[in-house]
């Protein structure tokens, strides 16, 4: 039985490593060829390697920005980055670790923000039909609305990129906590409330040794959704705002045409994003409870 | 307590009186109950029984002041029930433990809810002193998943039970248990009850188990506009026990007559037509010489009124 299990999750593993090395072979061969345009170089006239400079496509530049980047420059990239991850080498050329650093913090800040209104609002709508009848129009008008269009009105309003970056973070988080936060709150068993009040319990205590308790497994699952979209979107809204982030820094490699350096810090964004989850999905865990 | 025997009426006054409860539901024109009159005395253990939609439950709610009636008073001694109070305990049908808590988290729940002001160390001690009564203190520290439906309807109860009640409302807390299981239960219950002197209303589809556990069995009419059209005073020895129970010629006599009320009578008294004070009647003992010699075998019923 666990053999199997084992056995089991073995065969997954390989297959992931299969898969891993298949995208990658197949990435090597597609890379390829782009060096191979610059040995067929030769074979053009000097007008048409005229011609081709005022195109922007250098046949004599090196291989390095004639085409997509080779697994080996790739690793060379992914070297240097992480061999200095906190150098600062003024705005436009900052560590990884730099801007890693200041895209958790932007992070960290709207969506901590966020939770502090969602979950106490969330609470009241939840406890309370009057006022989530009367605040549910401006939540379904407000929730679909994509977090970048507050942009503009957030830099006119603050009139600082950084902290309109957080408002950003703060506006996508904010909803689906909010969300699940009434929803579990409204759907404690009406048990577990009838025996608190058999104990006249107060209602403070009441609120956070019964109910909270009791919808933490859902308000947890809406506080992973937001912190999902915040991750989505600070690379969107630093790319916007610029100054620093790893959404920056995407961006301004893109503008150095340093692919290498786009690819290692989409594979950054990727492996923070799961790690976040994989926080959240631990913390759901904790808090979960079976009947 | 009634004695053994039971024919003498209880002496002393009533703990829980209850006056013309009446219960409309909104949108109903018509009320599941009405005119339910009648009396728990301290230390008495009162089954009610009577078919799904009676309004058993809601009778049950509104002694726990979860459910506001009507129409009609409830009065526990001597004063009248608005609300919920820590002075009654429930023990609820799904019993309700809270499944993020282990037992001694839930049962130190309800008796910090009490006593507020109490220590760590009395609050340990009160919650340990009930899981013991109810047989799981080696289950103690572990959450209501790892238990069986039993021994969560033991922790039900041995939560009810630790904030010390004046009386207690079980709604059908053995339900939804297997048949042995039940029966180690209500043995359980019984000698628990027996120990506190505890007063106990308990809502119960079970027939045998109203006969074993009560002193007195309220019978429900069906409804709509059902009421309590009889009261059966158990006048079986306070000393049956499970096992024996069935050797009792009373108990027979007893169960048949509940049995035909739940089978027959309890339609007819429908739509208000259960009497605003139920009489009171003894099928348990045998019919007198008199009535008897008229060729009335043994175990057909006799009424015998009285007013409540």
């Amino acid at each position: 039985m666990i053999n199997a299990v084992v056995r089991g999750r073995l065969q997954s593993a390989m297959l992931s490593v299969a898969i891993l090395v298949v995208l990658l072979v197949v990435w090597q061969f597609a890379a390829a060829p782009a060096a191979s345009v610059s040995s067929a170089a030769v074979a053009l006239t000097p007008e048409q390697i005229e011609y081709q400079k005022l195109l922007g496509k250098d046949p004599a530049a090196t291989p390095k920005n004639a085409g997509f980047p080779t697994l080996g420059q790739l690793g060379a990239a992914i070297a240097k980055n992480l061999a200095h991850p906190f150098y600062d080498n003024g705005p436009n050329d900052k560590g990884i670790g730099i801007q890693l650093g200041h895209s958790l913090l932007r992070v960290g800040l709207g969506f901590g923000l966020a939770a502090l209104v969602a979950i106490p609002l969330g609470f009241l709508i939840g406890m309370s039909p009057l006022v989530y009848r009367a605040l549910d129009p401006f939540i379904q008008v407000l929730k679909p609305i994509s977090p970048l269009a507050w942009m503009p009105i957030a830099l006119y309003t603050i009139k600082d990129s950084s902290i309109s970056g957080i408002f950003v973070i703060f506006i996508c988080s904010v909803w689906p906590m909010l969300i699940n936060t009434a929803f579990g709150v409204s759907n404690v068993r009406r048990e577990w409330l009838a025996v608190a009040r058999t104990l006249e319990v107060a209602p403070l205590r009441k609120a956070f040794l019964v109910i909270l308790p009791a919808a933490a497994p859902t308000i947890l699952t809406g506080m992973r959704i937001s912190m999902g979209i915040a991750w989505l979107v600070i690379v969107a809204a630093e790319m916007l705002v610029g100054g620093t982030g790893i959404g920056y820094f995407v961006w301004n490699e893109w503008n150095n045409l340093a692919l290498t350096n786009v690819i290692f810090a989409i594979l950054v964004i990727g492996i923070v994003g799961m790690a976040l989850d994989m926080a959240f999905a631990r913390a759901q865990k904790a808090v979960s409870y079976a009947d | 307590m009634p004695t053994d025997g039971g024919a003498a009426a209880p002496p002393r006054s009533p703990f829980l009186r209850v006056e013309g409860l009446a219960k409309v539901y909104a949108g109903s024109t018509e009320p599941v109950f009405e005119r339910v009159n009648f009396d728990l005395v301290q230390g008495e253990f009162v089954c009610i029984v009577g078919h799904s939609g009676c309004g058993k439950t809601t009778i049950l709610n509104v002694l726990a002041g979860l459910e506001q009636a009507s129409g009609g008073h409830v009065f526990m001694a001597g004063r009248e029930i608005g609300g919920p109070s820590l002075e009654r305990g429930v023990v609820f049908q799904g019993h309700a433990l809270m499944p993020w808590l282990t037992v001694r988290g839930n049962i130190a729940f309800a008796v910090r809810s009490k006593w507020p002001a109490w220590s760590s160390a009395e609050v340990d001690a009160q919650v340990e002193k009930y899981v013991e009564l109810v047989g799981l203190g080696a289950a103690i520290e572990k959450k209501p998943q790892a238990l069986s439906g039993g021994m969560k309807q033991r922790v039900g109860i041995a939560r009810a039970f630790a904030i010390e009640p004046k009386m207690l409302l079980l709604d059908e807390p053995f339900g939804a248990l297997d048949a042995l299981t039940r029966g180690t239960i209500q043995d359980e219950l019984l000698r628990i009850c027996a120990e506190t002197h505890q007063t106990v209303f308990m809502i119960t589809h079970d027939v045998d188990e109203a006969i074993l556990l009560a002193d007195r069995i309220l019978l429900m009419s069906n409804g709509p506009r059902a009421g309590v059209a009889e009261i059966v005073r158990n006048t079986m020895s306070r000393q049956r026990q499970r096992a024996t129970l069935h050797h009792d010629p009373q108990y027979y006599r007893i169960r048949n007559h509940l049995v035909d009320f739940l089978v027959a009578r309890s339609k007819d008294l429908s739509h208000g037509r259960a009497p605003a004070l139920p009489p009171v009647v003894e099928p348990g003992i045998e019919p007198l010489p008199a009535a008897a010699s008229g060729g009335t075998p043994p175990n057909v019923v006799r009424l015998k009124e009285r007013n409540v």
